[in-house]
């Protein structure tokens, strides 16, 4: 369960994320939707306790995650790709973090097993794909089998069979009573695994709807999801025509 | 994909973690890239290399009384001293620095959020590696200098008064350096600013005193930290204007002190 409650992030003059508020459930998929820029990176960032909100708070299993006596037993997180030093190899990665919260060593075999990283763990991540970058941070955050999972846009750099494999993986690890939030900002893609979904723009709360309620409103799901972030995008058509006529 | 490991309880939470099991990642990160052990290398090669070279270079009967007079054998074995600082000074900087150019420190964070214990397992598992290797190093640096130095020149001792002081300072130094860069690494996060200020501080501080002349350079130059090493840890004989060893290695503890406060409440304070 992850609540946030009127959560406020500011860069200088731009408001990032804006009097955000919204429950993510246990036991289904929820989709974080939102037009490049919309506040979805900032928002799971505060969630993880990376970034201080300047207002508003956000708690998962009912602790600030800063408070967390666990945190990796608790909240699995992937927020970018290749977030581990070059040099290092997927096993001793894995092995640093299991380490760090008393995590067996055997888990780290399981989750280069789950992730299909068994051949590839003693190479050095640096010479890592970005499909199996985006492997080895799920392993990291399946490490130490956490009941809240945060993942951003995870199927950035993964081939047709690996996207299939996450919607699954997702959808199984829901199944068994996780919570899941997946960033996103193609509905299309969204749609396939996620039931629920939290759509925001501009850092605002558009929506917080299910899949099949979003697609009864227009004639397909993409109609309506563009109605709903209209004029929240970070360049709108107009926008772009008009920085390109000469002033 | 086995649905299997996807259950629930497959592994047991047990125990959180706690300075130990963050320390325990930091010694694993350490020791799981390539920079450490050449950085252990170039530290080894440094002092040995140039304790070798120096004291192989050292011709008594070519010296003049006043040179003479002022030859400290313990103090002139540590020349490696200058390659060794900057050496543990790069370690020190990149235990911090790699894992902000990586995004490794949002992994490491979310692993352990409270800041303080994390830099303080960083700090601690930094000055276990440096001290260790720094001792050993030291003694091998002392040991091969006086090896190669000729007679009728005079070798120092481990017997004789304060060498062995001075021998076992020189191998804290470097340690010292290490966790200075840490703090300056976790206030910077980028590694070439990081390692500028750490070369700014060992090589471009005492360049500045230069021009200001004598009665600054006396007055100011005791605290800088390369002549503290010098002139202060290292030497046997007394030098003129130099703090005491005691209050050189005090002053070296305070820098470091005051660096990794600083670079706790900046890792505290600012988003990772």
């Amino acid at each position: 369960m992850i609540e946030a409650r009127g959560l406020v992030k500011r860069y200088g003059p731009t408001t990032a994320v804006d009097h955000l508020s919204f429950d993510v459930r246990p036991g289904t998929v929820t989709g974080f939707l939102g037009p490049n820029g919309a506040g979805k990176s900032t928002t799971m960032r505060m969630m993880l306790g990376l970034d201080r909100p300047d207002a508003g708070t956000v708690r998962i299993n009912g602790k600030d995650y800063r408070d967390l006596r666990s945190p990796l037993h608790e909240v699995g997180a992937l927020l970018e790709a290749k977030a581990f030093h070059p040099g290092r190899t997927a096993r001793a990665h894995l092995t640093a973090l299991a380490a760090s919260n008393n995590i067996p060593r055997r888990r780290v075999n399981d989750v280069l097993g789950i992730t299909g990283l068994d051949k590839a763990a003693d190479r050095r991540a640096g010479k890592f794909s970005l499909g199996m970058a985006q492997r080895l941070g799920i392993a990291a955050a399946l490490l130490g089998d956490p009941a809240v999972l945060v993942l951003d846009e995870p199927v950035n750099g993964l081939d047709p069979e690996g996207i299939r494999w996450i919607r699954n993986l997702l959808k199984n690890l829901a199944a068994h009573g996780r919570t899941v939030l997946v960033s996103s900002h193609l509905i299309s893609e969204v749609a396939q695994t996620a039931d629920q979904l939290i759509v925001i723009g501009q850092g605002r709360l558009l929506a917080q709807t299910t899949v099949a309620e979003l697609s009864a409103r227009s004639n397909s799901l993409e109609e309506a999801f563009f109605q709903l972030t209209e004029g929240s995008t970070e360049y709108s058509a107009s926008n772009i025509a008009y920085q390109g006529s000469p002033s | 994909m086995t649905t299997a490991a996807l259950t629930r309880g497959a592994t047991r939470a047990e125990g959180g973690y706690g300075f130990r099991s963050a320390a325990t990642m930091e010694w694993l990160k350490l020791r799981s890239v390539r920079s450490t052990a050449w950085v252990l290398l170039v530290f080894a090669a440094g002092l040995i290399g140039l304790a070798i070279l120096v004291m192989a270079h050292t011709h008594w009967a070519t010296m003049s009384p006043a040179d003479r007079a002022s030859f400290d054998p313990t103090e002139e074995s540590f020349a490696g001293l200058t390659i060794g600082q900057l050496a543990f000074g790069v370690l020190g900087a990149l235990v911090i620095t790699t894992e902000f150019s990586s995004g490794m420190i949002r992994a490491t964070l979310a692993a352990v959020p409270r800041r303080p214990l994390l830099l303080a397992a960083k700090a601690a598992v930094l000055a276990a590696v440096t001290l260790v290797a720094g001792e050993v190093l030291a003694f091998g640096a002392f040991a091969a200098g006086e090896l190669v130095l000729r007679s009728p020149a005079p070798h120092a001792t481990l017997g004789q008064p304060g060498v062995l002081r001075a021998v076992l300072m020189a191998g804290a130094y470097p340690a010292l350096i290490a966790l200075i860069a840490l703090g300056l690494g976790a206030v910077i996060r980028h590694t070439a600013g990081a390692i500028s200020a750490v070369v700014g501080i060992l090589f471009v501080l005492p360049l500045i005193l230069l021009p200001l002349g004598t009665s600054i350079q006396n007055s100011v130059g005791q605290f800088m930290p390369m002549l503290i090493a010098e002139n202060s840890l290292t030497a046997v004989k007394p030098q003129s204007h130099t703090l005491s060893p005691g209050a050189g290695f005090g002053m070296l503890c305070l820098y470091a002190a005051i660096a990794l406060a600083i670079g706790t409440w900046s890792l505290a304070r600012r988003d990772a």
